[in-house]
């Protein structure tokens, strides 16, 4: 490996001998921060994590310090809540799913910095009920934690009193979006409210101002408290800074979770470098770079990109999609995504149709049903897709699909909307051959050892 | 704070029976004094609690769970058929979920899945609800994605997590049934 | 009454600047701009959003081009050639009914971009509705037909099987669900919920899969639910009185009273070749804003009773016989002026207009009767728009001093007995004997004069009864128990030969004391304006068609305490 990894959410992640348990935990120096953040004071907290400019690892990008501005605990007359969003369901990324099995404390001591930073006093952890074992290990957990006196009344007695409970999800991939796992978390539909006027920062959680964040995010506090917000802030790229935990997926040679600075590496280092290159020998043919709504990118394409040149001019440059760095802004310029850092690849094998097919099912399984385009519009993508990777696809279908696709981004309630057309846009966009051929062999397409994916 | 774990699902099968003992009713009462703001937020984790004991949420389910929190019950029923977790009737004693998403079936779980169906002798595509073998030993499902990407395919048997779940380990996971 | 009301402005004279379809204009702050587009006469189409119900954003029918005021590097607007801000417009469309509007604000309700977002919502509509119009009742009505005329495209581009969802379920008494026109704009989820604070109704499964329903067992059934059939935009709810019996084009639409209760509903009614087909609210912010009860609504069948009286009955040898109008006027002027006016007792009705009343006030102040009061009738008071007082006119009969509360009657009883009363004039088809008068003390009495609509123990033991005109069928006004002056507007003639009561007193009148003649009922409204201090200087035009507070609520509930 050529690139060596900059483990700091993962510094203890699969380390021998490394436990999931608090006395392992402290050991290792946790909570530790815990009892310097308490000094610091909640604006000291949140200063360093302001300066740090650390971007939320959920899949939006936002930046922390920001989103947490929006709240003054000095100013807020109700209570401020904080949930830790663990309901990690973006297909391709399974890196919060590590931090929970095997170091859930360091997410606590992050959780309750946060907690501490914004004056919250009631927290909860929504986790995915699929992490049938995660949940167990965030209460145990808890309990270590509350027992050790890190929560509950006057933690360190610092006077400051916090109780953290965990809350478990049941199967909804939009619990992830942040309203509508407040809508979940109040015992309802997980329906994505409308903002405005239901911005969480102002009507959130039983309509009091709200902080959602990642696991991710939350562990990164804690190390942002540890070094200092500027010391972050060198890690990674302006703008994008600190660590990345990417997950890759799919078609390649070693898939797992990694930790790099952010932009650190390139996407073909991640493939070939990391990941030991294409499984089988194959070639790559498309990598989703962020989560499955992640616009494709395709193997040979070149992106436009603003860089300095030597002189310090900014400059068009043309860069490769082996040359993209993995960071936000770099991914965004490509026209894709950083989003929740899960790398899906597929090698030239694979049928697009198949691949999009499949995808498009999962987004039409999990489309809440409050909105219209997206109610309708995405389970219609879903029966077009599936019509013609059967063999009954029509001329017309791909102009209908792109067509569809774009009468529902933008459109909706909340992001789910393009997270659902994304795909279908950037598949169709640059795949369309693939499509036309499908369509024109009617029944006779060759099935690949990919059929199942329409399934 | 901690509180005890519940049963997995071998004991969830028949008509939605049992006693609802002091335990169960403690146990619910904990998981409502977690929502000092609004009992109603307790749904999700009493119909979780009621599942994992009773074995699937039926009307007893909802109107109880109604009940305990002052709801009427199309509140509860709302939620039991949102949350695909959730479920109405009796799954097999040894419930498979299989994820279906892209990586796990780039890994192959439509293989697993069939696989699995032929161990199971069980009829039906499964892509609507669970299949659920005549002898209600098995039963067999395909869900979204169970974030394990990397280790493609991936099965949850019960609450157990298996990774790699290739067709000859998807026939160990049936033998291992007991 | 209603925590919403999204098209009343907190302020209407704290006004700010915005720009409609490049108009500029002044609107009150706070409005949305569904409701701001509607006051510019620009149409934003919507079916989720409600006036009176909380914001859902579901529907995305309203979707609008906005922008903001471009702002200079000195943080202040940049003006263009007209001296008004320039806008910066926003890539990405905004619901209507969410967005209140801001100083400088810019809406485009017809944009290309606009149009497209239209168009795409009702194509997605559409897909898996079912294209049953010819047998919806909602067709005429339906805001998915409207629509699709309007912003959809005509054909469809949708191949693939539709969703499959329940259809004719039985939700409860008075309301049928046709799930699959349903479109999940849950207007009548929240109107269960915030209005009646009912949670029966709500939406399982999921996604394209969503289903409205009750809880299996319970019915949808509270005493306002037919309130949801009307705001259903489409024809997922449907009244089971109503269903099947008429298209909607072919009624005539009459803005009128709910004669049920002493609230006074603002009506329309929906009637064709002289019968109603049905009631539905008619909006007023003073009295019921957009709802009305169940039983108000579906209580205009009896109009069709068989026991409905067609023709004047004069009694003869212990039996009644029809007889034409003259005869039944020519005998009880002839009853009349055999007795003492001491001797006559009147029973007048809360169920009669003003108008009527008042012909009827005149008629025994020339006379010289003095005894006169009407029969309470206490309905069954909720909390919502069912007022305790079963009488619509309460009000209006204590204004004329034509009513003691029924205070009076209590006496009759024995003075019929005793013989100090010998005739007794029952109007508004009041049933004596049901208030507890028993019949053989009717039957002491020389004269008995009933007039009414429907036969009773009273009309029945009549020697002369005077078949009279119900709501539907005439034309007066009204004060409600609140104090409020309202205006009933004939629909249908009375069947047969029954007449609008104020015309039967009229020609009483004029055969008895020769008092002068009344050619219409704006007449007698006229006189009684210039005669009634609280009516003075009040016309027809400015009662208006919501009416007009001519006591504060206060005092109404005073008189009525007192």
């Amino acid at each position: 490996m050529a690139i060596s990894q900059y483990r700091l959410v993962f510094k203890h992640i699969d380390s021998p001998g490394y436990t999931r348990d608090i006395a392992c935990y402290q050991k290792h120096g946790g909570y530790e921060m815990l009892k310097k953040g308490l000094a610091m004071g909640p604006a000291g907290i949140r200063d360093e994590v302001k300066k740090s400019q650390l971007r939320g690892r959920g899949g939006a990008g936002f930046p922390t310090g920001t989103k947490w501005s929006f709240i003054d605990p000095a100013k807020v007359t109700k209570p401020i809540y904080l949930i830790c969003n663990a309901d990690e369901s973006e297909p391709g990324t399974f890196k919060d799913r590590q931090i929970i099995y095997k170091d859930p404390h360091q997410l606590i001591e992050g959780m309750i910095l946060s907690c501490f930073a914004n004056g919250v006093k009631l927290a909860y952890l929504y986790i995915r009920c699929e992490f049938t074992e995660g949940w167990k290990i965030l209460e145990t957990a808890l309990a270590e934690a509350k027992a050790a006196g890190f929560l509950g009344k006057n933690i360190l007695k610092s006077g400051y009193d916090l109780e953290i409970y965990v809350h478990r999800g049941a199967g909804a991939y939009i619990c992830g979006e942040e309203t509508g796992l407040i809508e979940s978390l109040e015992g309802k539909r997980a329906y994505p409210r409308i903002k405005p006027p239901y911005f969480p920062a102002v009507l959130g959680l039983y309509m009091c101002p709200t902080i959602v964040n990642n696991v991710e995010t939350l562990c990164n506090v804690k190390h942002i408290v540890e070094m200092g917000g500027d010391a972050y802030a060198k890690i990674g790229r302006p703008n994008n800074t600190g660590t990345r935990l990417l997950c890759v997926s799919g078609d390649v040679v070693r898939p797992g979770y990694y930790e790099f600075p952010c932009g650190a590496l390139t996407l073909g280092q991640l493939i070939y470098d990391v990941c030991g290159g294409i499984r089988n020998g194959r070639k790559l043919k498309a990598v989703i770079p962020g989560g499955s709504s992640a616009k494709v990118l395709r193997a040979g394409e070149t992106y436009k990109m603003k860089a300095k040149d030597i002189h310090g001019n900014m400059v068009d440059r043309d860069v490769k999609l082996e040359d993209l760095p993995m960071d936000f802004d770099s991914l965004a310029a490509a026209g894709s995504m950083a989003g929740s850092g899960g790398v899906i690849v597929m090698d030239d094998t694979r049928d697009m149709v198949e691949c999009l097919a499949n995808i498009s099912t999962f987004y039409a399984h999990e489309s809440c049903g409050q909105c219209t385009p997206c109610r309708e519009g995405v389970l219609w993508l879903k029966k077009i897709l599936a019509r013609i990777a059967d063999g009954h696809g029509k001329d017309e279908d791909p102009t209908l699909l792109k067509d569809v696709a774009d009468r529902i981004a933008g459109r909706t309630i909340c992001a789910f909307g393009e997270a659902a057309s994304w795909p279908v846009q950037s598949f169709l966009g640059k795949f369309k051959e693939e499509f036309q051929l499908r369509i024109r062999r009617n029944g006779t397409a060759a099935k690949t050892d990919t059929v199942s994916l329409t399934h | 704070m901690s509180i005890p774990l519940h049963a997995g699902t071998e004991n969830c099968v028949g008509p939605e029976k049992g006693e609802i003992t002091p335990a169960f009713e403690k146990q619910s009462d904990e998981l409502v004094s977690r929502y000092p703001v609004s009992k109603r937020s307790a749904v999700l984790p009493l119909l979780h609690l009621w599942q994992e004991t009773f074995g699937y949420i039926g009307p007893r389910g909802v109107e109880w769970i109604a009940k305990k929190l002052s709801l009427q019950e199309i509140q509860v029923l709302e939620l039991v058929t949102f949350y695909p977790w959730f479920r109405q009737k009796p799954y097999g004693k040894f419930h498979f979920r299989v994820c279906r998403t892209l990586p796990c079936a780039l890994g192959g779980a439509g293989k697993t899945f069939a696989a699995l169906q032929k161990l199971m002798n069980l009829k039906s595509d499964g892509h609507e609800g669970a299949m659920v073998s005549e002898d209600g030993r098995f039963s067999l499902e395909y869900s979204e994605c169970l974030a394990s990407c990397g280790t493609a395919p991936v099965v949850l048997r019960n609450d157990e997590f298996y990774e790699k779940v290739d067709e000859k380990r998807a026939s160990d996971l049936v033998t291992g049934c007991r | 009454m209603n925590p919403w009301n999204h098209d009343v402005a907190k302020d209407e004279k704290d006004l700010v600047d915005v720009q409609v379809d490049g108009v500029w204009m002044q609107m009150p702050r706070g409005l949305n701009v569904v409701e701001v587009a509607h006051r510019a006469q620009k149409f934003i189409p919507h079916y989720c959003y409600h006036p009176k119900l909380s914001v859902v954003g579901n529907c995305r029918m309203c979707l609008f081009e906005m922008g903001t005021p471009k702002m200079g590097p000195d943080r202040k607007p940049v003006l263009g050639a007209d001296g008004k801000p320039e806008i910066a417009w926003m890539p990405r469309p905004q619901i209507g009914c969410a967005t209140n509007i801001t100083p400088g604000m810019g809406i485009r309700t017809d944009s290309a971009l606009v149009k497209d977002c239209r168009n795409g919502v009702m194509e997605f509509l559409l897909i898996n509705h079912p294209l049953d119009c010819p047998i919806c009742d909602q067709a005429g009505e339906c805001k998915l037909q409207e629509y699709s005329v309007e912003y959809g495209t005509g054909a469809s581009r949708f191949v693939e099987n539709k969703v499959k969802k329940p259809k004719n379920v039985d939700l409860g008494e008075r309301i049928v669900l046709d799930d699959e026109r349903c479109i999940l704009c849950s207007r009548c989820i929240r109107f269960s919920s915030e209005v009646m604070k009912d949670d029966v109704l709500g939406f399982v499964n999921r996604g394209s899969h969503s289903t409205l329903t009750a809880y299996p067992g319970k019915s949808f059934d509270n005493a306002y639910s037919l309130n949801t059939a009307d705001i259903c935009p489409v024809g997922a709810l449907t009244s089971k009185d109503f269903r099947f019996q008429m298209r909607v084009w072919f009624l005539k639409e009459t803005k009128s009273l709910c004669a049920s209760c002493g609230t006074g509903c603002n009506v329309t009614i929906g009637s064709r070749e002289g019968k109603v087909h049905r009631l539905t609210p008619r909006e007023n912010e003073a009295v019921n804003s957009q709802w009305m009860c169940d039983f108000g609504r579906l209580n205009f069948h009896y109009l069709e009773s068989k026991d409905r009286l067609h023709r004047p009955l004069l009694r003869a040898a212990g039996e009644q016989f029809p007889g034409t109008w003259a005869d039944a006027i020519q005998r009880s002027v002839d009853g009349l002026k055999k007795v003492k006016p001491e001797e006559i007792a009147v029973v007048a009705s809360s169920r009669l207009t003003l108008e009527e009343l008042f012909v009827l006030k005149r008629l025994l102040a020339e006379l010289g009767v003095n005894r006169v009061d009407t029969v309470p009738n206490p309905g069954q008071a909720d909390n919502f728009l069912r007022s305790g007082d079963g009488n619509p006119n309460s009000r209006g009969t204590e204004l004329l001093g034509l009513s003691s509360g029924g205070r009076k009657l209590g006496s009759w009883g024995t003075e019929i007995e005793s013989g100090k009363i010998k005739a007794l004039f029952v109007l508004g088809g009041e049933d004596l004997i049901a208030s507890g008068l028993p019949a053989s003390t009717l039957a002491k009495l020389d004269l008995l004069i009933a007039s009414g609509i429907l036969t009773n123990e009273t009309t029945r033991l009549a020697h002369v009864v005077l078949p009279g005109a119900a709501f539907a069928e005439k034309t007066g006004s009204m004060v409600n128990v609140h104090g409020r002056l309202q205006r009933m507007t004939r629909a249908i003639a009375a069947p047969g030969e029954a007449r609008e009561e104020w015309t039967i007193l009229r020609d009483l009148r004029m055969a008895l004391t020769g008092g002068n003649s009344f050619h219409s009922v704006e007449d007698v409204w006229k006189s009684m304006a210039a005669e009634v201090s609280q009516l003075s200087g009040l016309n027809w035009a400015r009662i208006g068609d919501l009416g007009i507070q001519i006591e504060s609520v206060a005092q109404a509930a005073g008189v009525k305490a007192g």
